[in-house]
């Protein structure tokens, strides 16, 4: 399993577009991917579990991959986070 | 007359017949089924075509809207295939063994629950998203048809609030404005409104009713007011306001495009200032030059710690990949005096204006500036990015400057990061001593951008924030406009540009004198940028 960390910049934090985003993004993967705030976690490919985080700026996600290809998963969503939030 | 007061979202002004916008209100009944695979693929089928109708919708929005606006109908799709989502539904149908429009309302009702209890304006509001989807379903389900409004002459659509679908399918022609009950400035309907230039009232509340369908009214997107069977007096003073908006509105129109240039061929760049990353669609909407001053110490303001690079030079890379290929002139940390963030930890000082701040903070905690210049540089190479440097008072500071400079860019070699090695360097001219050296100053960089404010108060030793001095104040103040000639000179004769980005480069009993100057921009805010080019191309 890969896992890292991130602070969230974004101002609006993770509304319903970037979730949107997050959402194509992590459908890429075979991998299990999943996003955690705090003791809340939800699964990546779920766009309610996602916005009901209700993750915003300053907050920190963690993101974990599980399966096949989670080394290139974790790249792509780090990549992602920091492009759009 | 009736009069209603709400939020207004967008300015205009628009006379003509309220349409009020009628949905099918669905009672949803729940009935046992015996066949619930049955019951289930009855729903996918909906589900499917649902999903059909929204891949539609995302196509005329992005004609309509956009991209960034017609995203709204991805993310409905995505909602409707949302795993939770689906579950719920089929579990309901499954395990309680019901219709499925009854577990379609009853899984609708639970997620917009779970945004309406959201502690966040926004979340909340995407609870009408989840509605808006799931009675997309209902009334396949239910062969309901669609909901609208009928009119065929345009005219202001009234409703209690406005979702995503449903404005997107408005006949766009036959809208003058919107008044609605409800709804906030980040419901779609504001956005769409601002997209359509026209005006736009949320918040009317209980006072705007069903039976004002079809009565005569004028809603002024300025005041907030819809004014139900206006009375002559009205009437007239509404004409007459939408009157001047258009002819202002027109005239800006046919200056957008338009060279900056006057009767004789002089020609000067208007460029605009901004605060934030926000403005930069102000500033393409008026058509400005490039940006003459982006003030970056939002990034600060706006932060519990310092900035770091990476949030900087996203911030940097996107005004500059959005300004594509135009100026963005990026003004380093200017804090201090009544710009003030915590973590900073400034001691309290006698005379903050005269005191430790901007360059002298950056100069003295250069760690602070490094990660700033070291942000700047790595987003050069994505844009046409200039770096100016504000309070200068010596050639030291310059050159001390520009030493810390290829420090940063000796490291960004060494980490193979690129960056445009010919970025253009500049300084603010808003001391009086900056200006008295300024022959010597601009040997060393490759622009002066004179800030009036400071350099009006530091010149005239006047408090602006002081009211009791306003009688001594003098914007025009000859010494301050000798000031501006002294440095303009200087600047040309080593062959550098000079611009004014200060409050008097907007003002435009002054516009003819800068260009006497010879003055080679000028940075307004974006909404001054048309008005200064009207000016420039009256000018002799």
């Amino acid at each position: 399993m890969k896992e890292f960390s991130y602070v969230i910049t974004d101002e609006l934090g993770i509304h319903a577009r970037p979730a949107g985003l997050l959402v194509k993004e992590a459908a890429k993967f075979q991998a299990d991917i999943k996003i955690k705030k705090g003791e809340k976690a939800a699964d990546a490919k779920r766009i309610f579990g996602i916005m009901g985080l209700a993750a915003k700026k300053g907050d920190e996600i963690i993101m974990t991959a599980d399966g096949a290809d989670e080394a290139e998963a974790i790249a792509a969503i780090e990549e992602f986070l920091k492009a759009n939030l | 007359m009736i009069t209603l007061t709400g939020k207004s979202v967008f300015g205009g002004v628009e006379i003509g017949k309220i349409a009020f916008y009628k949905r099918n209100s669905q009672q949803i009944k729940r009935w046992h089924v015996d066949d619930t695979e049955a019951e289930v693929n009855r729903f996918e089928l909906a589900k499917a075509t649902a999903v059909g109708q929204l891949q539609g919708l995302h196509e005329k929005a992005l004609k309509d809207v956009g991209e960034e606006n017609a995203m709204i109908f991805e993310i409905h799709q995505m909602m409707l295939e949302d795993l939770d989502y689906l579950e719920s539904i089929l579990h309901i149908i499954t395990n309680q063994e019901v219709n499925a429009e009854y577990a379609v309302a009853t899984t609708a009702d639970n997620f917009a629950a779970m945004f309406s209890a959201m502690d966040d304006a926004y979340m909340q509001g995407r609870a009408a998203d989840v509605k808006d989807v799931s009675e997309r379903i209902l009334n396949i389900l239910t062969g309901a048809g669609n909901a609208g409004f009928s009119t065929d002459e345009p005219a202001i659509i009234a409703a209690d609030d406005l979702v995503p679908s449903e404005t997107v399918q408005l006949d766009k022609e036959k809208v003058l404005g919107f008044a609605t009950m409800y709804g906030s400035s980040n419901s779609h309907t504001a956005i769409l409104a601002r997209t359509m230039n026209i005006p736009a009232i949320i918040g009317l509340g209980e006072a705007l009713k069903e039976e004002y369908d079809g009565a005569f009214a004028i809603i002024d997107g300025f005041d907030g007011k819809v004014y139900i069977d206006p009375d002559e007096e009205t009437l007239e003073a509404m004409k007459k306001k939408q009157a001047d908006d258009r002819a202002k509105k027109a005239l800006l129109q046919e200056l957008k495009g338009k060279e900056n240039v006057t009767k004789s061929g002089q020609k000067i760049n208007i460029y605009a200032n901004i605060g934030n990353t926000s403005d930069v669609g102000s500033v393409l909407q008026n058509d400005a030059g490039g940006i003459g001053l982006f003030r970056s110490e939002f990034l600060y303001l706006e932060n519990d710690t310092f900035p770091t690079e990476e949030q900087q030079f996203q911030v940097y890379k996107t005004v500059a990949e959005n300004m594509a290929g135009k100026k963005v002139i990026i003004r380093t940390l200017d804090i201090g005096a009544d710009k003030q963030a915590d973590y900073f930890n400034l001691p309290h000082e006698e005379n903050p204006a005269l005191g430790y701040r901007a360059i002298r903070i950056c100069l003295t905690q250069t760690d602070i500036f490094k990660t700033q210049l070291r942000a700047l540089l790595r987003a050069s190479a994505y844009g046409q990015i200039a770096i100016m440097f504000p309070m200068i008072i010596s050639v030291g500071e310059v050159k001390r400057i520009k030493e810390i400079m290829e420090e940063v860019k000796a490291e960004l070699r060494a980490d193979g990061i690129s960056y445009n090695e010919n970025i253009e360097t500049g300084i603010m001219i808003e001391t009086p001593a900056a200006v008295m050296v300024s022959h010597e100053l601009a040997k060393e960089v490759d622009f002066f951008s004179v800030g009036t404010n400071d350099l009006t108060q530091y010149t005239l030793a006047i408090d602006r924030q002081n009211p009791k001095l306003d009688d001594f104040y003098d914007p025009h103040h000859p010494a301050v406009l000798a000031m501006i000639k002294m440095a303009a000179d200087n600047a040309h004769a080593e062959g550098k540009w000079i611009g004014i980005c200060g409050e008097l480069g907007a003002d435009l009993e002054l516009t003819e004198t800068f260009l006497k100057m010879g003055i080679d921009e000028l940075s307004v805010s974006p909404s001054m940028i048309l008005p200064v080019r009207k000016k420039v191309r009256e000018a002799e």
